[in-house]
């Protein structure tokens, strides 16, 4: 089941969100997101598949901001980095690493390699 | 007072003027950044997968290096190798970790304990040296912009983590105004440059226009990636939005230099290929 995938990758109690909205308040990207960080979660633990075909784990920018403000402490970021790794592992890329453009700084090529291949 | 530096990709090709000034500058105010002889990539942004380890060897293996050349500190610049390293010293203080990492890497030494440090975080103690250093005081306005990886998760902020004042600091110390401004501590949109530039164009726009509202001239970071982006998509912002102006990026350490009177001349390969 997708939740308990979800909480073996991140490490994270799901059920601890009340739903307040915090991480969504804080969310730079927000957005570009098609559902919001506490929608995401609210989806994981009603083990809805199709979060997986979300846009919103690609767009977050890992900048945890939404733990830091998150009044139970989970830690969203990682909740994201699980869907993200649910994906990857079955081997199918977010990104084609042949098309990244190579003028852009390392640290900006080798992270999205890192959060967006497998 | 001698530390060892890690200076980390990028600080070798985009953001060469970043290096060449804080190791200027930091002579000037008594601190040594001695290059480590070996170092690698440090992953870059820290893997947040319970299971996945193989991304944390990279940073553990630049703390290694650190430790076998004699250093208890490392100092790193680059906010994203800071974070990165700092996450993986965190992750080995858990004797569980340690334990399975040591017996994994078992062709490296083993890991002792080393202390990660930002270079913004070594300044809180030099502001007598900085301030009798300053010969050209800045005059203008900057809003300090720490972004996200000096200071979340919380578990590694270098300063406060809501509202940190560690750089506004150095800006008065300078000479300059440290304008205040609710987004310091916001994501630029990071890595979001490679998939989703529009997005990273909003961004910039918001954040550049939210500094210049409440009264700044300029913006100071130490992210060599919210330095590109802020700055790259300038010219993007532009098109989209008529009648907006240009606003002048800076590292920190240049900064130091220019009221410090160093001449630090601005590379012209900053922007090269990968190789």
């Amino acid at each position: 089941m997708l939740l308990e995938k979800v909480e073996e990758i991140s490490g994270e109690n799901l059920y601890a969100c009340y739903q307040c909205g915090r991480c969504t308040a804080g969310c730079p990207m927000s957005g570009e997101m098609d559902l919001m960080p506490n929608q995401i979660i609210l989806a994981i633990i009603r083990n809805d598949e199709s979060v997986l075909n979300a846009r919103t784990p690609w767009i977050c920018a890992q900048c945890y901001q939404c733990g830091v403000r998150c009044p139970k402490n989970v830690d969203i970021a990682k909740i994201m980095e699980a869907l993200r790794e649910i994906k990857l592992r079955k081997n199918v890329n977010y990104i084609d690493v042949r098309k990244i453009n190579r003028s852009y700084p390392q640290i900006a090529i080798v992270a999205a390699m890192r959060k967006f291949t497998g | 007072m001698e530390y060892g530096y890690y200076p980390g990709c990028t600080l070798k090709t985009h953001a060469k003027d970043f290096e060449k000034a804080a190791i200027e500058a930091y002579k000037k105010i008594g601190i040594e950044l001695k290059e480590l002889d070996k170092w690698y990539c440090c992953g870059t942004v820290y893997s947040l997968a319970k299971d996945n380890i193989i991304y944390k060897v990279a940073s553990i293996r630049n703390l290694i290096k650190a430790q076998q050349q004699g250093f208890d500190k490392l100092v790193a610049l680059c906010s994203m190798c800071y974070n990165t390293l700092r996450q993986a010293q965190e992750f080995m203080k858990e004797e569980e970790n340690r334990v399975r990492i040591n017996s994994f890497m078992d062709e490296e030494a083993k890991y002792e304990g080393i202390e990660v440090l930002h270079g913004l975080e070594l300044l809180k103690e030099k502001f007598d040296e900085i301030k009798s250093n300053v010969e050209k005081p800045l005059g203008k306005k900057y809003a300090a912009y720490y972004g996200c990886t000096l200071l979340r998760p919380k578990s590694i902020a270098i300063d406060a983590y809501e509202k940190p004042n560690i750089m506004e600091k150095l800006i008065e110390a300078l000479g300059g105004i440290a304008i205040e401004w609710p987004l310091k501590n916001e994501c630029c949109g990071s890595y979001n440059i490679i998939t989703n530039r529009e997005a990273v164009v909003e961004r910039t726009y918001h954040i550049i226009e939210n500094a210049r509202r409440n009264g700044a001239e300029a913006i100071v970071t130490s992210c060599p990636l919210c330095y590109f982006n802020l700055k790259d998509c300038q010219k993007d912002v532009k098109k989209h939005y008529a009648g907006f102006d240009e606003m002048p990026i800076y590292y920190f350490t240049e900064l130091m230099c220019m009221a410090f009177g160093s001449k630090i001349d601005k590379c012209e390969d900053n922007k090269g290929e990968l190789a």
